[in-house]
Order: C-alpha cells, then sequence, then structure tokens
C-alpha cells in the first residue's frame, strides 16, 4: 500500500493525541488551571492537527462533512463522529478543570472512553479490509490502541505506566510483524482464485493491461521498502520502545521526558509508515506484483 | 445508503468468455469512449501523449500464461471490470454514501457529488475495479452502462454495455443473473461459469466461463519428417574417405 505522508502523520498524531486524551479523562496527571490548559493544549494540537492531516489526501475536502452520515456501515464515518464527540466532551471535560478548578468524573469517564474508541475506530478502517491480508486480523485494534494508551502515558508523565505499556506495544508490534509477514500466505488467495485458472497448470502474469503506471499500481503496489524492511523494524522499535524504556528508567528529568516523547513519535511513524509500505493488497496478483 | 439491499429485483451484470476473448482490448477503447463523455466526471488521462502517461480505466485486459506440467503453455486474455458484488465490501465501507448498489438492478453506482475521495472503496475492492481519477478527485467505476442500458433513444441492440456491444469475438454476455431462465445463466449453468476469489466472501454478480480444454495431439505430427530423413545414414566411398582424411588434419 502507498504509504500517503498525510495518512501517516494522521494516524501516528492523533493517535497519540487521543492517547494522551484518555489519561486526562480518567484524572492522570491530577492538574487543573494553567497546568491543565497546557496538557490539553498539546493533546488537541495532536488530535486536531492529525485529523485535518487525514484531509490532506482527500480529493474533495470540501465535502468532508458528508462523512459523518454513514457510521451504520462505515468504519470510516464512525471514526469521524467518534473524534467529534471525543473532542467535545473532552473540551467541557477540559474547561471545568482549566477554569473551575472542577474535576467532573463522569464527563472524564466518558472522553476517555470516546478518547480509546476514535483510536479504535481509526484501526478498523484497516482492520476490516479482507483485501490487505497483513491488516486484517484482530491484531491491528489491538496494536493501534496499545501505542495509544503507551505514547498517552507517555506524555501525561505516569512513568509507571508508561513503561509496561511501552513494552506491551513493543511486543504486541513484534507480534504483528510476525503474524502479518504470514497472512498473506495465510489468506488463501493467489493467482490461481485471483483469475479462476488454476486448475490449467501454473500461472504467471505474461503481459500486463497497461505499458504505464495507474492508480492502482501507485495506491497498491507499493514494493520500495520491502528491501529495508528488517533495518526499519529494528530502528522503528529501538526509537518507539527502546530509548523511552531507558530513559524512563533513569531519574526524571523535563529534558529527557521530552526526548523520550520525541523518539517514541518518530518511532511510530516509522512503524506507521511500515505498516502501510509492507502491506499487500491482494489486487497486486492480478499484475503479478505479489 | 451504504448499507447494502437485502436483496435486488434483478441482478444485472457480465458473463466474459476466457475461452472466446482474443486480447484485442477493443472492450478497453469503447468503454473508455462511452464513458469519458457520458455518466458522470470524464475519464481523465495525465501525460497521454509524453513518456509517462497514465490514465482512468474502467475495463482491462490482463493476459496470463498457464503452464500445465505436461505439455505447451496456454495464454489467457483476461478483461476485468466491476463485477458488481452482491455483497459488495465498497459500498459498505463509504463514509458519505456515496457508493450505492441499486435496488432495482443490483448495479453498483458511485454518485460523483457525494464523493469526497478517500479512496477507501478501492482499498476495500479485491478485483481493482475502482480508480480514482485524478483530475476530478472522485472515485470512477464500471456502471453496466447504466446510460445505454434503459437509453430509448438509442436502437434496441445498442442497449447494452459498450464493451459488450464492441467486443469483435463475441467474448461478453450482459444479462439478468438473478434470472435462472436467462440467456446468461443458462450460459453460466452449461460452462461452468465461476467466481473470482469465491474467497473474499464479495458473491460477485459477473461470471467468468474457463477456457475449454485444448485438444491433446497424441504424438509428434510432422507432414513432411519422412521426404527429409537422410538418404545416407553412413558415408560411403569417396565421402568416407573425405571425412576421415578431414578428421586427421
Amino acid at each position: 500500500m502507498h504509504p500517503a505522508p498525510s495518512v501517516i502523520l494522521f494516524s501516528t498524531l492523533s493517535g497519540l493525541g487521543f492517547g494522551l486524551l484518555f489519561w486526562l479523562g480518567l484524572g492522570y496527571p491530577d492538574v487543573t488551571g494553567w497546568v491543565a490548559f497546557a496538557f490539553f493544549a498539546i493533546a488537541y494540537l495532536l488530535a486536531v492537527g492529525g485529523l485535518l492531516a487525514s484531509t490532506f489526501h482527500l480529493g474533495h475536502p470540501e465535502r468532508a462533512l458528508k462523512a459523518f452520515t454513514q457510521w451504520r456501515s462505515s468504519w470510516l464515518s464512525r471514526e469521524g463522529l467518534a473524534a467529534v464527540a471525543a473532542l467535545l466532551v473532552m473540551a467541557g471535560f477540559g474547561a471545568g478543570l482549566v477554569f473551575l478548578g472542577e474535576f467532573w468524573t463522569v464527563l472524564g469517564l466518558l472522553g476517555a472512553v470516546l478518547s480509546i474508541a476514535t483510536v479504535f475506530t481509526t484501526s478498523m478502517i484497516y482492520g476490516q479490509l479482507k483485501t490487505v491480508p497483513r491488516w486484517n486480523m484482530p491484531l491491528t485494534p489491538v496494536m493501534f490502541v496499545s501505542f495509544s494508551l503507551a505514547g498517552g502515558a507517555l506524555l501525561a508523565g505516569q512513568v509507571d505506566w508508561a513503561l509496561g505499556l511501552l513494552i506491551l506495544a513493543g511486543i504486541v508490534q513484534v507480534a504483528h510483524w510476525v503474524l502479518g509477514d504470514k497472512a498473506l500466505a495465510g489468506s488463501g488467495t493467489t493467482l490461481a482464485t485471483a483469475t479462476g485458472l488454476g486448475d490449467m497448470g501454473t500461472l504467471k502474469a505474461f503481459e500486463p493491461p497497461h505499458t504505464g503506471s495507474n492508480y492502482l499500481l501507485r495506491e497498491f503496489a507499493y514494493v520500495v521498502a520491502r528491501k529495508h524492511a528488517l533495518k526499519l523494524r529494528v530502528i522503528s522499535l529501538a526509537l518507539m520502545v527502546g530509548v523511552p524504556v531507558l530513559l524512563l528508567m533513569l531519574p526524571f528529568h523535563h529534558f529527557s521526558a521530552f526526548v523520550a516523547v520525541l523518539s517514541h513519535l518518530g518511532g511510530v511513524a516509522a512503524s506507521r509508515w511500515l505498516f502501510f509500505a509492507e502491506a499487500e493488497h491482494v489486487v497486486g496478483l492480478y499484475y503479478g506484483k505479489l | 445508503m451504504t448499507q447494502l439491499p437485502e436483496t435486488t429485483q434483478k441482478k444485472l451484470g457480465l458473463v466474459i468468455d476466457l475461452d472466446t476473448c482474443v486480447g484485442c482490448h477493443a472492450c478497453v477503447i469503447s468503454c473508455k469512449g462511452w464513458n469519458t463523455e457520458n455518466y458522470g466526471a470524464p475519464l481523465s488521462d495525465q501525460d497521454p501523449y509524453g513518456g509517462a502517461g497514465s490514465g482512468t480505466f474502467l475495463n482491462r485486459v490482463h493476459s496470463y500464461e498457464a503452464k500445465p506440467k505436461d505439455g505447451p503453455a496456454q495464454l489467457v486474455h483476461f478483461p476485468k471490470s466491476c463485477l458488481h458484488c452482491e455483497d459488495a465490501p465498497c459500498v459498505t465501507v463509504c463514509p458519505t454514501g456515496a457508493s450505492y448498489k441499486r435496488v432495482e438492478d443490483g448495479i453498483v453506482l458511485v454518485n460523483e457529488d457525494n464523493c469526497i475521495g478517500c479512496g477507501l472503496c478501492a482499498w476495500s475492492c479485491p478485483y481493482g475495479a475502482r480508480e480514482m481519477d485524478v483530475a476530478e478527485g472522485v472515485m470512477k467505476k464500471c456502471t453496466l452502462c447504466v446510460d445505454r442500458i434503459y437509453n430509448e433513444n438509442l436502437p434496441e441492440v445498442d442497449r447494452i454495455p459498450s464493451c459488450v456491444r464492441t467486443c469483435p469475438a463475441g467474448a461478453r454476455h450482459f444479462g439478468d443473473l438473478g434470472d435462472p431462465d436467462s440467456d446468461v445463466s443458462k450460459l453460466v449453468a452449461e460452462r461452468g461459469g465461476m467466481d473470482l476469489m469465491p474467497e473474499m466472501g464479495t458473491s460477485p454478480v459477473n461470471k467468468y466461463l474457463p477456457p475449454r480444454p485444448k485438444d491433446q495431439m497424441a504424438g509428434k505430427i510432422d507432414l513432411l519428417a519422412p521426404l527429409l530423413t537422410p538418404v545416407a545414414e553412413e558415408a560411403t566411398g569417396f565421402m568416407a574417405w573425405l571425412d576421415k582424411t578431414l578428421e586427421k588434419i
């Protein structure tokens, strides 16, 4: 799959932003006034910035409001609704903390649930696709949610939670890679099922339908990354989990915490880039590209 | 509305005969021609006369080689367009309701005024039947020539999809696959029409007829062979001497 920068930016930033909102909603850290304002500002910049970035790849962003209508069947529509609901509820909750010094437990709890539900709906946009076997598994939502919770805990300064969740997210990530590498073969979809010609012998894509490129090849047959995939996986895991865990085990300092967050952000972005670049869409079979 | 209809009154679709298709790509061209100037946004090309031409097409013809364990390889031309699936994933993933399946005939269409060009429907299609138009930023797909098949301004003979009307080999058939007595349904039953990627659970309406087995030749038949067998296997006389002498040099 083509790793569109806008989608990688979106899912990385908003995943982290909604993760932070989740912890804020539960009252970690327990802050009010200007400190709370700073935390909420960071969370909203990440979450809303990510959402805005996601509209960059649309052909017609001016019609984006229509995407709120089909929540009965569409995970993308559900994501939009969940995101807006989470942001509205958390805005009310945050206003209470910042301006009134009030902790509205129920509103915070609701906001936390909606925030993590947003991340879940994002993950299901990918997880639902049978056409991309590497994504079409329950571990995909588990991975998105665990990244979000871990990153959120890191941003919220919850050292103990962050340590445990980062390691958990790392384990989930490795499992997703290992299972993902076998997913296409395990899906049973081959050129033989794609063409129905399996009984005739060994099949080979002999001649493509067009000599130039097209939307399908640009969008679905992205193969550039696979050469360096292993190196990138190691780099991503080290930045996302390794460096932040080491820094968190040192005595707490704002600067090392800042470096840990930056490192984690870079690692998640690299992992998300791989998530797309390594994903094989079955349409590639028709072109003999898998 | 992106929820799929429970049932459709008709299941209009194509039956494509892989035995008959000669791979001429006439269906591709006629499809592009008809659909670029009729339903919805035109099918744009980028850099059509340059070195890196690319464009939007609703129908494309692949070619595959099938090599049996013994015997010669066979070439199969393979036209591919939207299969108008009964359980179309492209419809349910659409966030805006632009993508829909018609209750009356089962045709899957895109309402381009509602399309935000997110591309998720193309991601969900295992067949590569949808292509985003780069110039318009909306998703394009086969309409089964919905603007021909009901068009009373056209002579009756033309009220079939453009690709079917054009095919010089008669490899494409159009009809109601929901009616077991229709010509296309009979053809599918007779020839063992098949679904593409049945494991995807999309229940395609379009069917593909597999190539018929080719005649197998019993042994090598070569009409000229008896006339060309060498008359003298071993050289004698002067030629034998020449052969020996030349060997020695």
